[in-house]
C-alpha cells in the first residue's frame, strides 16, 4: 500500500504556528477566548468592497438616518465573519466548522467594541468524529447580545474511536 | 388576524418558490480571499499564509467561512417582483461539507424555499427564506448557505434591494 505523506518537503518553512486543539481537551461549559472587535466605518466601507455588499444603509448616512438610525449600520453578514472567525481560530488548523447559524436580532453601530463569544454546549463521537457543539454571540457595550447563534465543529482525536 | 385580505405574496411572487437563479461560476483567486480577510480582520493564517496551509491539513490556501457570502448568486430567469423598499438581512444558516481553496471554481446558485409575512411596528414586513448552493469544479457541494431576508416599506427603494 502506498504511503502518502503529511507533509510537504518544505515543511520546515513554516512560518505561522498552527496550534491542534484535541477532541479529548473540550468539555461542556468550556468558554472560548473572546474576540473583541472595534469596527469603523472604514471597516464597514472595506467589508462592503470585499463581500460586494452594496446596501447603502451600511455607508450613506442619509440612507441611516432616513430608516431611523443614528449612523451606519454593521453588516449582519459582517458579525457573522467575526464569529466564524472566533470559532475557526479556536479550532486552529486540525478542527472544521461544520455548521454556523447566526441570527441578527438586534442592530450594532461602529465606533463602539463588540465582543464575540463562545461556550461548549455539548460533545459526542458520531462514526468515529469528535463533534462540538457551541453556543456563540455578539455582545454589545450595553452587555445585550444582540447576535446569538450556534456552531457545529469537529476536532481531532488523540485516540483512534470505533 | 386576516391575512387573507390584503397578502403582498401573489401568486406572481409565491411562483418564485423553488425556482433556480442562474448559475454563476466564480474563479477563488487568492487576492480575494486576502483582501476579504483583511478586511473582516481576521489574522488566520489558513488564508494568507501559504507555507503555513501548506504544512497543515488542509495542504493549501483557504477561504474564510463566510467568503461564501461574497459569491453573489446570479438573477431568477424571470425578475423578481421585490414589493417592498427596504431591506433587513435576518441571518444565515451555513453547513460546509468541504473547505472552499484558493484557484477552486465554485458554482453558485439560489432559490427560495418560503415567503411569508409579519405585520408589527414596521408595517407588513415580508420574510424570503433563501438557499444558496456552492458547487466546487469536481461536482461537489461543497456548502450551503440559508438566508432570511425581510423588506418592508414603501418609497425609492434602497440599493442592493433585489441582490439579496
Amino acid at each position: 500500500m502506498a504511503t502518502i505523506k503529511s507533509e510537504p518537503d518544505d515543511a520546515v518553512e513554516t512560518g505561522t504556528e498552527l496550534p491542534t486543539l484535541w477532541f479529548e481537551d473540550v468539555d461542556v461549559g468550556n468558554e472560548l477566548p473572546e474576540l473583541i472587535k472595534m469596527p469603523d466605518t472604514r471597516q464597514l466601507v472595506m467589508y462592503a468592497g470585499a463581500s460586494q455588499d452594496f446596501v447603502a444603509i451600511h455607508y450613506d448616512l442619509n440612507v441611516a438616518k432616513a430608516a431611523g438610525h443614528p449612523t451606519v449600520i454593521i453588516h449582519g453578514a459582517l458579525k457573522s465573519a467575526w464569529l466564524a472567525e472566533l470559532v475557526s481560530g479556536w479550532i486552529g488548523s486540525t478542527g472544521r466548522l461544520l455548521e454556523l447559524d447566526v441570527s441578527y436580532r438586534a442592530i450594532d453601530f461602529p465606533g463602539t467594541p463588540v465582543t464575540c463569544l463562545g461556550k461548549v454546549t455539548g460533545t459526542r463521537i458520531e462514526n468515529g468524529v469528535g463533534l462540538v457543539e457551541l453556543e456563540i454571540g455578539l455582545r454589545n457595550v450595553d452587555n445585550v447580545i444582540t447576535t446569538p447563534g450556534r456552531a457545529l465543529v469537529s476536532l481531532p482525536t488523540r485516540t483512534v474511536i470505533s | 388576524m386576516n391575512t387573507s385580505e390584503s397578502s403582498v405574496i401573489t401568486d406572481h411572487l409565491r411562483a418564485f418558490i423553488g425556482v433556480e437563479s442562474v448559475p454563476v461560476i466564480y474563479e477563488i483567486e487568492r487576492h480575494a480571499v486576502e483582501r476579504f480577510a483583511c478586511a473582516i480582520g481576521d489574522p488566520n493564517p489558513l488564508y494568507t499564509d501559504e507555507i503555513a496551509t501548506r504544512a497543515s491539513s488542509f495542504g493549501g490556501l483557504i477561504a474564510p467561512p463566510t467568503f461564501l457570502r461574497s459569491l453573489l448568486p446570479g438573477h431568477y430567469p424571470e425578475p423578481y417582483p421585490e414589493p417592498f423598499a427596504h431591506i433587513l438581512d435576518g441571518g444565515s444558516s451555513y453547513r460546509f461539507m468541504k473547505p472552499v481553496r484558493v484557484g477552486d471554481r465554485i458554482a453558485v446558485t439560489r432559490k427560495i424555499v418560503d415567503l411569508y409575512e409579519k405585520h408589527g411596528r414596521m408595517g407588513t414586513m415580508l420574510f424570503k427564506i433563501s438557499e444558496q448552493k456552492y458547487v466546487n469544479q469536481l461536482g461537489q457541494l461543497v456548502a450551503t448557505q440559508t438566508t432570511t431576508t425581510i423588506t418592508y416599506g414603501d418609497g425609492e427603494k434602497d440599493s442592493g434591494v433585489g441582490d439579496h
